[in-house]
């Protein structure tokens, strides 16, 4: 246990700790200048409003149809190839993430893309002139990639948790599929996608590869914001307002996390 | 990760006997199924199927294999791939190390803190990476000269602890599934009973065990380390990982078709790594099903 909680103390306390640190010091006084700065300047406002809505639909929508493609798995024969394929499969998108996944989609949907390309020669279409793939949207598509198969992974064990006596127990009372489905499994099922879909949020609001493989990260979202500030050092003096960005980030997901473990609670009761 | 959960805990269902419900399941075809698995394998094979493509169109813009023979032809990307793959093998061993007796310990002896172990493994999925890379980058500013010197100027060491943190969440939660499959229990009183001292019993008689979860939480790891670029990407500059070198060619080298074949060469690598243990687990019975 010792040794466990030492190395996260280290390597994970020390560094967030200086962050705080920082955004709260100013030429060595303690002070709250930089979080002003950061709740006052549109600068910093646009940012986070774009990474709270970004992550917003590419938590929620994922999560949806994540649980389509999990319900569809688990379903099936729980020994099959397919099975098989789809659990790697998600090990492999959900955790390799970020910048080599937006390769895929340059290659699929840049400008010199395979399908963009397609859409030019047969039908004349130019989706370049509509669709960038490091707008927002595009950036948000990326994030649909690699969500999914992590909703995937994170629902998977509730769904093998339904079990077979409840169906049968709902069938013999004379309950439809729709009603089982609508009275048993829903309800057991709602804490664990709610908290799986906090984890979605999170992981979304704090993805940044994805953009910096695409255009070096200069979108207006929060992550990149941080990357120009801690970067920019030589011209002003940023770092204590990326600090407090980042303490800011810190905060949005301790709050994430706070419901997170509020609603596992609740999941925990059913699907063990 | 998902992936080891269910290979893992087959072993526990051998005991259970197959309700004969499971047949008659297995042979009615369902349409709602195809439909939602025919529109995943769209989304995810079409973007695959064009990378492929894009991959095999050379700068001149003729079709050739040139993209992947510059894995072996350009040294700095060579040594690249070899430091990453360095980071990926000690961050394994590491995480698995610290993890690994952690969660036995607390599953035997405290299993009041494993909500404690399991707040602690989720932190490093949902804290943003960048704010990491910028407590780093803090620290490296202020420290003294010689942790500078022997810690933050080589990648090797600069990067490797941190992605042991990372790899936490992933390894923990494949352990902790295939701990949970196993009577954990009555193994180790077993094991302690003739006589075996803890060490022995982790290593000889638990770790035997749960091998393709470790197994599948090292795996996890080797993917997360070739595809990590936030924090390699603000804390070191000049010597570039694998997926710092795979950025630099699409955006500065301008040679997008060299990123996407080393993308395909990474992902297929990592994918054929997990396939490959889901059949380790096989023979042991059947993984659960659910009732939808």
């Amino acid at each position: 246990m010792a040794p466990f909680l030492i190395y996260v103390a280290v390597f994970l306390g020390v560094p967030l700790y200086v962050v705080i640190h920082g955004a709260l010091t100013s030429g060595g006084h303690v002070t709250l200048a930089n979080f002003s700065a950061i709740f006052t300047q549109s600068q910093y406002l646009i940012p986070l409003r774009n990474s709270l809505i970004l992550s917003l639909w590419t938590s929620v929508g994922p999560a949806i149809l994540g649980l389509a493609v999990a319900a569809a798995v688990v379903c099936g024969p729980a020994d099959g190839l397919l099975r098989r394929i789809v659990s790697s499969a998600c090990g492999v998108f959900a955790y390799f993430a970020g910048a080599p996944l937006a390769f895929v989609w340059v290659a699929s949907l840049g400008t010199l893309g395979v399908i963009t390309l397609l859409l030019e020669s047969t039908f004349g279409y130019d989706l370049s002139r509509h669709f960038d793939i490091s707008s927002q949207a595009g950036v948000g598509i990326c994030y649909f990639y690699f969500q999914i198969p992590l909703m995937v992974i994170f629902i998977t064990p509730a769904l093998e948790g339904l079990r077979p006596e409840w169906k049968e127990a709902a069938q013999n009372l004379g309950a439809t599929r729709l009603a089982y489905l609508r009275h048993v499994a829903a309800p057991i099922l709602a804490p664990s996608f709610i908290a799986a879909t906090l984890i979605l949020y999170g992981s979304a609001f704090s993805a940044f590869a994805t953009m910096l493989a695409l255009n070096g990260c200069t979108n207006p979202v929060l992550p990149c914001k941080i990357n120009l500030e801690m970067s920019n050092n030589v011209l002003t003096n940023s770092i204590p307002v990326g600090l407090a960005l980042g303490t800011e980030m810190i905060m949005i997901v301790a709050v994430v996390m706070l419901v997170y473990w509020l609603v596992s609670r609740r999941a925990g009761r059913w699907v063990r | 990760m998902s992936a080891v959960a269910s290979a893992v805990s087959e072993r526990a269902d051998t005991r259970r006997a197959k309700p004969p419900a499971r047949a008659a399941r297995r042979a009615r075809p369902r349409p709602w199924r195809a439909v939602v698995l025919g529109l995943a394998a769209i989304f995810y094979l079409v973007p695959i199927l064009c990378s492929i493509k894009f991959s095999l169109i050379d700068q001149q813009g003729r079709y050739g294999i040139q993209n992947y023979t510059a894995i072996i032809h350009n040294g700095t990307l060579r040594g690249a791939l070899v430091l990453s793959l360095e980071i990926a093998a000690i961050a394994a061993v590491v995480v698995v190390g610290l993890i690994f007796p952690t969660t036995v310990l607390v599953r035997l002896k405290l299993p009041r803190l494993t909500i404690l172990m399991e707040g602690l493994t989720i932190l490093p999925l949902v804290v943003p990476p960048i704010v990491l890379a910028a407590g780093l980058l803090q620290l490296k500013e202020t420290a003294p000269l010689w942790v500078v010197n022997d810690f933050f100027n080589h990648p090797l060491t600069a990067l490797t602890p941190i992605y042991v943190v990372l790899a936490m969440p992933l390894v923990y939660r494949a352990i902790d599934t295939g701990l949970r499959a196993i009577d954990l229990h009555t193994l180790v009183d077993a094991s302690r009973s003739l006589g075996a001292s803890w060490p022995a019993t982790l290593w000889r008689v638990v770790a035997p065990n749960v091998q393709t979860a470790v197994l599948g939480g090292m795996f996890l790891t080797i993917a997360m380390v070739l595809g990590e670029v936030v924090i390699a990407n603000l804390i070191d500059q000049s010597n570039l990982t694998f997926p710092l070198e795979m950025i630099q060619f699409a955006s500065q080298d301008n040679a997008p078709g060299v990123s996407v074949a080393l993308t395909l060469t990474a992902l297929v690598f990592t994918f054929m790594l997990l396939f490959a243990l889901t059949f380790l687990a096989r023979g042991r019975g059947a993984s659960r099903a659910g009732v939808i």
